[in-house]
């Protein structure tokens, strides 16, 4: 069914159905006398009308035309698309998980409560902070919640001039735009050809009006920051507060803390290091973990522990207040806790020593044939700067397309923006040596047709269900729904 | 050590090792300082096997009480509706919950016409032209809405309905902080929204008006009026909604609000302690540049096949950086992927039954309640699936007696509103037989 190409709209037929329900039993009456007339919808719906059986083959027939980590590698940088463990998704469908209400009385949701607390007390020992929040949705809701965490900090001392937060030009795009919508203006500072910190740059933009400045250790390129203390003293001289960004954990696990090197404020991504699912771009999970001093700005409500019970406290009078409507993305908690005791310690250790022994073996193999723009031990994740031999004409973009043919997801493409054609590679520690090896020979083939016959990779992919899409006329006469001719 | 999850064995880390240049996997981190070094192991326990670690978990779960436990007549934003077999059996496909945001469009046809799809569907439910693939939640959704019409009027108040569910207005005043947008409560009378305090407290600042359909308290406002007054001020509206209601009740789109958002749990997904949900959020062509999220696409590939694509990227982080409409990267897809089947399984035809059961089912339980002595009602605006009782026995002797009738009660309003003790929000939806509900009204009558 390689080539099924319908929309469920186009399957409709008037009058079928998929659905039961049970009969109204009440009294029945007329719902004009419930709604009155001038209340009621009067526009034609679109909804399909199908049976369960196309129901269900039509999106079978879709997931076929998806790629997941349980199709094959996925090594797309700075996301850590490791194996989603099954029994974490076992744990996360009980009905004494699924079916517990929010609202209902705290005695009646302490197992729930008591998931929570606990997973939180691990993230908070994994990375050494105080205190960790587990309200944020994802990795840029936690990355908002950290600056309102700084700015209210910098406030409540009346220290209002602070208004910059310093970003290095190799952050994730969502760093700035966190940052923005915190309230804050951006400071962009150039780093080192590696992606580290440019000390004299960040001395230079430290002055009295930096709130803070947003790192990831390892950075984008996977380098470690040698000189973190160094970067952590100089930001707190400046009375400024430093933020860790928690994508690349998966690199030092049960090895460093971010705590530890002086990070004030952290977040996490439940989806990256924790293994819980991607979800085709969500749901995930952004939990914030604070130092000392701001655990009285986390948000509210936080879970508490009082004579074995487990309590929502919302008597936090300098929180920065709600982030959503309840406590976060709960089943994806269960999922990461799930897989946090399954590792243990000492598993936690070997994941990061092993995505990182992963990503050496790889960017090694690779760099006869891909320019590596920075020799070193990388951790977790390594950027290529695209072919080696840049007589081809074949582009990153190309190669990127070229590797869907050979069954792969391609890396992570045009970033970090300071490398150019750049290619970052995120192996995790869940594939073996075996596929990183059929990895490499795609992409040392690819290296040598690129001399042979560049246009055939410039036309690439060829055995994909569609092939390259015209992503400009869909920017420029956008069709956004389906409607009815 | 051995892993399940990790592949190595003693010998491939050796070869890997010699592949590299080194002689040990310490080598690999040697450049970390020492003194940010951790000397010892976390305070966490040993890796656990899967027997040991299900144990764990479901002597958590099992304290736990759910709906299976006790009937649930409570709502206030998280709602136990029917979620058909087809929903679960497709949101467990590997295919999908292990894909990321399709970046490589050539392999994630499956989740872009997914979210085409869905926003098809949630465009027709709520009378729009655009809707985005998906936000967090309810509240935060709403506080992108709240942004886009700042970012749109170069205005920076915004007035909101009272009635809108509190815990939304929290989230929308702790956005509201941090951007320097000062927020003003619009009161309600009889349950509905005060048009005359709306007039007062209208000016030029405004940029917005957020409301909310089926309000917190249950009550369908018709918001006509509003509206008018609204666009009068150049300023835009703002409607939060549910989406169930809408294949019966008017939708934001004919009533002429500029944005709809809510919550789309009650499509399919179930209570889990309040998450993962999924935040939508419509709106015209007008405003479709101003919308934050990814959004997908029609196209055609180099063969002219259809095909679909994240498009009108120069809207986001990932682009524009700091400049960006928004910094969601990561949204609810897979929450977006159950509303769609969800929808598609009822249809058209199911829908409305549904919506129409909850209207009757909720009815035939305020009207059975408000004829108990102890109970009466308060407003009498039409309702959805919620309705505010007013008790003359304590809320707390209320909830006792129907927890131990292995009930749920509705919410207490005395903890949002001082003026409001012992008046309690049930909610009825399709799903709460007339059993149930007579099981309900016979232990709420039979209170002292």
């Amino acid at each position: 069914m390689r080539n099924y190409d319908k929309l469920i709209f186009e399957l409709s037929i008037p009058n079928r159905v998929g659905y039961s329900l049970p009969p109204l039993e009440v009294d029945d009456c007329d719902i004009f006398d419930l709604i009155p007339d001038h209340l009621q919808r009067k526009t034609e719906s679109y909804l399909p009308e199908v049976s369960e059986n196309e129901v269900i083959r039509h999106f079978v027939n879709l997931s076929n035309k998806n790629y997941g980590v349980d199709t094959g590698f996925y090594p797309l940088g700075s996301c850590t698309m490791k194996y989603n463990p099954k029994v974490n998704e076992d744990m996360a469908s009980l009905a004494k998980f699924t079916s517990v209400h929010p609202l209902q009385d705290e005695s009646l949701s302490q197992g729930a409560l008591g998931l929570m607390y606990q997973l939180s007390e691990s993230l908070a020992e994994i990375t050494g902070m105080a205190k960790v929040s587990l309200s944020p949705f994802a990795g840029a809701h936690g990355e908002l919640t950290g600056l309102m965490i700084m700015k209210s900090y910098h406030e409540l001392r009346g220290d209002l001039k602070r208004t910059k937060v310093i970003c290095p030009d190799s952050a994730h795009g969502t760093n700035p735009a966190s940052a923005a919508v915190a309230g804050f203006d951006i400071v962009e500072i150039k780093s080192n050809p590696d992606g580290t910190v440019n000390l004299e740059a960040l001395k230079s933009a430290l002055n009295d009006e930096i709130a803070g400045i947003m790192l990831t250790n390892p950075n984008t390129l996977g380098i470690f920051e040698k000189d973190i203390k160094e970067i952590t003293r100089l930001v707190h001289d400046a009375g400024g507060l430093l933020y860790y960004d928690g994508a690349n954990l998966n690199a030092i696990m049960g090895i460093a803390r971010p705590g530890d090197m002086g990070f004030d404020i952290i977040h996490l991504n439940l989806h990256k290091t924790f293994s819980t699912p991607h979800g085709g771009g969500g749901p995930g999970s952004g939990p914030v973990g604070v130092c000392d001093r701001l655990v009285e700005f986390l948000p509210v409500p936080e879970v508490i522990k009082e004579n074995d019970c487990y309590k929502l406290n919302y008597d936090k009078p300098y929180s920065i207040g709600r982030l959503g409507n309840f406590y976060g993305n709960f089943s994806i908690f269960v999922r990461a806790y799930t897989y946090i005791l399954t590792m243990g310690y000492d598993g936690l250790k070997f994941v990061s020593e092993m995505a990182v022994l992963n990503a050496n073996y790889l960017q090694k193999m690779l760099k006869d044939d891909y320019l590596l723009p920075i020799e070193n031990i990388c951790k977790h994740e390594f950027v290529l700067s695209g072919l080696k031999d840049k007589s081809t004409g074949v582009s990153t973009l190309d190669v990127a397309k070229a590797l869907l043919d050979y069954g792969f997801h391609s890396p992570t493409i045009y970033f970090p923006l300071i490398v150019d054609q750049a290619m970052m590679i995120e192996p995790t520690e869940t594939e073996s040596i075996e596929m990183l090896n059929s990895f490499v020979e795609a992409l040392k083939e690819i290296a040598k047709i690129a001399k042979t016959d560049p246009e055939y990779l410039k036309h690439a992919p060829h055995h994909t269900i569609v092939r390259r899409l015209d992503e400009v006329t869909a920017a420029r006469t956008p069709i956004l729904r389906w409607t009815k001719e | 050590m051995n892993h399940k999850y990790i592949p190595h064995t003693e010998s491939n880390i050796k070869e890997m090792l010699e592949k590299i240049g080194i002689s040990h996997v310490s080598d690999l981190f040697k450049e970390i300082p020492e003194e940010v070094k951790l000397k010892r192991n976390y305070n966490l326990t040993r890796s656990l096997s899967e027997l040991e670690v299900t144990k764990i978990i479901r002597e958590l779960g099992s304290v736990n009480y759910g709906t299976d436990d006790l009937i649930c007549f409570l709502g206030a934003g998280s709602y136990d509706h029917y979620i058909p077999s087809t929903v679960n059996h497709i949101t467990s496909r590997n295919e999908f919950y292990t894909a990321y945001t399709p970046y490589q469009p050539e392999v994630a046809q499956g989740t872009l016409q997914y979210i085409f799809e869905y926003q098809t569907m949630i465009t027709d439910l709520t009378g729009y032209d655009v809707s985005n693939a998906s936000m967090y939640d309810g509240a935060t959704s709403c506080a992108e809405a709240m942004m886009m019409t700042v970012s749109q009027t170069k205005k920076n108040k915004v007035l909101v309905a009272s009635l809108v569910h509190p815990h939304t207005i929290a989230v929308l005043q702790t956005y509201a902080h941090f951007r320097n947008v000062e927020i003003v409560i619009i009161n309600e009378k009889n349950g509905l929204l005060d048009l005359a305090d709306l007039e007062t407290k209208l000016d030029q600042d405004v940029a917005s008006l957020i409301v909310s359909n089926p309000n917190f308290y249950g009550n369908i406002d018709d918001y006509s009026q509003a509206v008018t007054l609204i666009h009068n001020n150049k300023s835009l509206l703002v409607m939060v909604v549910n989406p169930l209601s809408l294949p019966l009740i008017k939708t934001p789109g004919e009533i002429g609000a500029d944005i709809a958002c809510g919550d789309g749990q009650p499509l399919g997904m179930s209570l889990s302690f309040g998450g993962p949900y999924l935040g939508f959020l419509t709106t015209n062509k007008m405003l479709m540049r101003k919308m934050p999220g990814r959004i997908c696409g029609q196209t055609k590939d180099v063969d002219g096949k259809r095909a679909f694509v994240l498009t009108l990227q120069a809207r986001e982080q990932h682009i524009r950086r700091e400049k960006a409409n928004s910094n969601i990267c990561s949204n609810q897809s897979l929450n977006a992927l159950a509303a769609t089947v969800y929808m598609s399984t009822l249809g058209k035809q199911g829908m409305k039954e549904v919506a129409i059961q909850n209207v009757k089912k909720a009815n035939y339980a305020l009207n059975k309640i408000c004829t108990l002595p102890h109970f009466s009602k308060v407003y009498e605006a039409p309702i959805f699936n919620e309705f505010v009782v007013k008790s003359n026995v304590s809320y707390d002797v209320v909830k006792e007696a129907l927890l131990k009738a292995n009930m749920m009660c509705g919410l207490h309003l005395g903890d949002y509103n001082e003026l409001l003790k012992d008046h309690i929000l049930f909610c009825v939806t399709e799903k709460r037989t007339k059993a149930e509900i007579d099981q309900l009204v016979a232990v709420l009558g039979g209170l002292k």
